[in-house]
């Protein structure tokens, strides 16, 4: 369990992590969602007293991580998979960090081999693939067989087979009964990954919950429906408090409105219905609907966000 | 595709506790498996028995007053071979920062004080006894380039012994002095750069004083004053320099007042 109170983090003038309060459970993913620069890193970073706080407290399992007893066994992490002496084999990487923490060396021959490098093992660092690299930090956060897992944007610049593996490892971790927590700034790896989100815009919280709690508390409910008397229909919605878009291919699109309350108010008025669906909003679009506001480099997009209405069913990135 | 399994065979709940030793097992490994420590500790042993081995050469070549000292005549190579150690006691440390490898050493070991405390250990270790088989070669050789002269000493004269193994001691506090450099620089190049300045520009530039102003000057600056415990004659004929045990002691003073710094910095600072 990780667990942060008031976690603040300045920068000379620069507030980095505003103020953070949430804690990270066992046996799920946490997803750790935000833009570039909201402060993710630097969160994992307090988290792992890297960095001391301004003010407030971050807690591993009640204490402080600089006062663990031990390390390893009680969190993994893998902050960039560049921060080891390239000059190093994999082997002798991994070893000195299990000697460390006196854990027996023969895990450094089981964790090679579980992310695949055992042929590569006495090899330079320095001469790895951006993917061999990022299985050696894994390797890393494995070793102590840990209960905390912490992986920043683990699935970045990897290729797909290497996204599939990390999203399957972190699934396993977590059915283990283990804390996940993995950041990312893509929403669709974590629609597909994360029982639960934090998201964080501008160093702030701005949501704590489930993936669907998410999605339904930040999207607005839209219902698709084909009918033969559109117009007639649409002046009900209008009476009732919705509102209706018509994207061009002969269906309406019903926003402000449940489903079920669109079905019986077509009933009611012996509007005959051809096909009523729920859109599902995709969580990409939930997140660019609450972080819009706190996006620190913005592009200039014309129309600006929530203008197209192609973000319903697609995925924007 | 299947589902890897997560971590491999689980852990007994007691292992995995750090402990001193451990972490001397971890920074021995560190220091042993990249390729700049052969390089440097090849090049002390070249330049020190090298240097030291000319000296002596040209020992035999010319006039020798009362206070030629043969013992220091063949460690002559240590005016030289003090800035090596210096740079492998910066690199030991800002290499850490320089790749990054801290953020990860610091991650699986938070007791920064633990993690500082054998890393220095190790280092000190490692420099004395490169340094003991280093003077001791350079002594030998020097002797027997002198001996043809006549003007060699043997390990059982007074002080000799002191003056060799005096010779070990010195380049490991100049290597731990730079260490502290390098832990407070956190910046390879600019450690190397102060501990150059300190140990070399420093000596050469205080020559240039009036010379009344020397003998004040001269036995504080911190080469010349651990030059004194690889020396045999007292003072070397200069009644202005300190006895060769307090000499080693103000080098020393200086490396923890440096260290010192360091580590209470690095205990606080954001790696």
């Amino acid at each position: 369990m990780i667990e942060a109170r008031g976690l603040t983090k300045r920068y000379g003038e620069t507030v980095a992590v505003d103020n953070l309060s949430f804690s990270v459970a066992p046996g799920k993913i946490t997803g750790f969602l935000g833009p570039n620069g909201a402060g993710k890193t630097t969160t994992m970073r307090l988290i792992l007293g890297l960095d001391r706080p301004t003010s407030g407290t971050v807690t591993i399992d009640g204490r402080p991580f600089t006062q663990v007893t031990q390390p390893m066994r009680q969190v993994g992490a893998l902050l960039d998979a560049k921060a080891l002496h390239g000059g190093r084999s994999a082997y002798n990487h991994l070893t000195c960090l299990a000697q460390s923490n006196n854990l027996p060396t023969s895990r450094v021959t089981e964790v090679l081999a579980l992310v695949g490098l055992s042929d590569v093992a006495r090899r330079r660092a320095k001469g790895f693939s951006l993917g061999m690299g990022q299985r050696l930090g894994i390797a890393a956060a494995l070793l102590g067989d840990p209960q905390i897992l912490m992986f920043d944007e683990p699935v970045n610049g990897l290729d797909p087979e290497g996204i599939l593996w990390i999203r399957n490892l972190m699934k396993a971790l977590a059915a283990e009964g283990r804390t996940v927590f993995v950041s990312s700034h893509l929403m669709s790896e974590m629609e597909n990954t994360a029982d639960h989100l934090l998201v964080i815009g501008r160093g702030k919280l701005i949501a704590d919950c489930t993936v669907d709690e998410f999605i339904s508390a930040n999207s607005t409910l839209r219902v698709r429906v084909r009918t033969p008397q559109p117009d007639q229909l649409a002046k009900l919605v209008a009476t009732a408090g919705g509102t209706v878009h018509e994207p061009g291919d002969g269906s309406i699109v019903i926003s402000g409105l449940e489903p079920s309350q669109v079905g019986d108010l077509a009933y009611e008025n012996s509007v005959r219905l051809h096909e009523l669906a729920p859109l599902q909003a995709s969580l990409e679009q939930a997140f660019m609907e609450l972080t819009a506001s706190s996006v620190e480099f913005r592009a200039g997009v014309p129309g600006g966000p929530g203008a197209g209405e192609q973000v319903l069913t697609g995925r924007a990135v | 595709m299947q589902v890897p399994p997560a971590t491999g065979p689980a852990l007994a709940a007691t292992v995995g506790t750090p402990t001193f030793a451990g972490v001397l097992r971890s920074e021995f490994t560190k220091i042993r498996s990249v390729r700049s420590t052969y390089w440097t500790l090849l090049a002390l042993v070249v330049v020190t028995v090298g240097f030291g081995a000319l000296a002596s050469y040209g020992a035999t070549r010319g006039p020798h007053g009362q206070f030629f000292d043969a013992t220091q005549r063949s460690l002559g190579g240590l005016y030289i071979s003090q800035l090596v150690i210096g740079v492998l006691g910066v690199l030991v440390i800002s290499s850490e920062y320089s790749t990054g490898m801290i953020r990860t050493t610091l991650t699986t070991l938070p007791r920064r004080g633990l993690m500082i405390t054998a890393k220095a250990v190790v280092f000190a270790a490692v420099a004395f006894v490169t340094g003991l088989i280093t003077c001791f070669a350079s002594f030998f050789l020097g002797q027997a380039i002198m001996s043809s002269d006549h003007i060699s000493v043997s390990l059982s004269q007074p002080n000799v012994l002191r003056a060799v193994i005096g010779g070990a001691l010195f380049l490991t506090a100049c290597g731990l002095l730079a260490f502290g450099f390098g832990l407070l620089l956190r910046h390879s190049a600019g450690a190397i750069t102060t501990v150059v300045g300190l140990l070399f520009v420093v000596t050469i530039l205080v020559n240039l004083l009036p010379s009344t102003w020397q003998d004040h000057i001269d036995k504080w600056i911190p080469a010349m004053a651990g030059t004194q415990i690889w020396a045999t004659i007292p003072s070397q004929g200069q009644p202005a320099m300190f006895a060769p045990w307090t000499g080693f002691a103000v080098l020393c003073g200086y490396a923890a007042i440096v260290l010192i710094a360091a580590v209470a910095l690095f205990r606080k600072r954001d790696a």
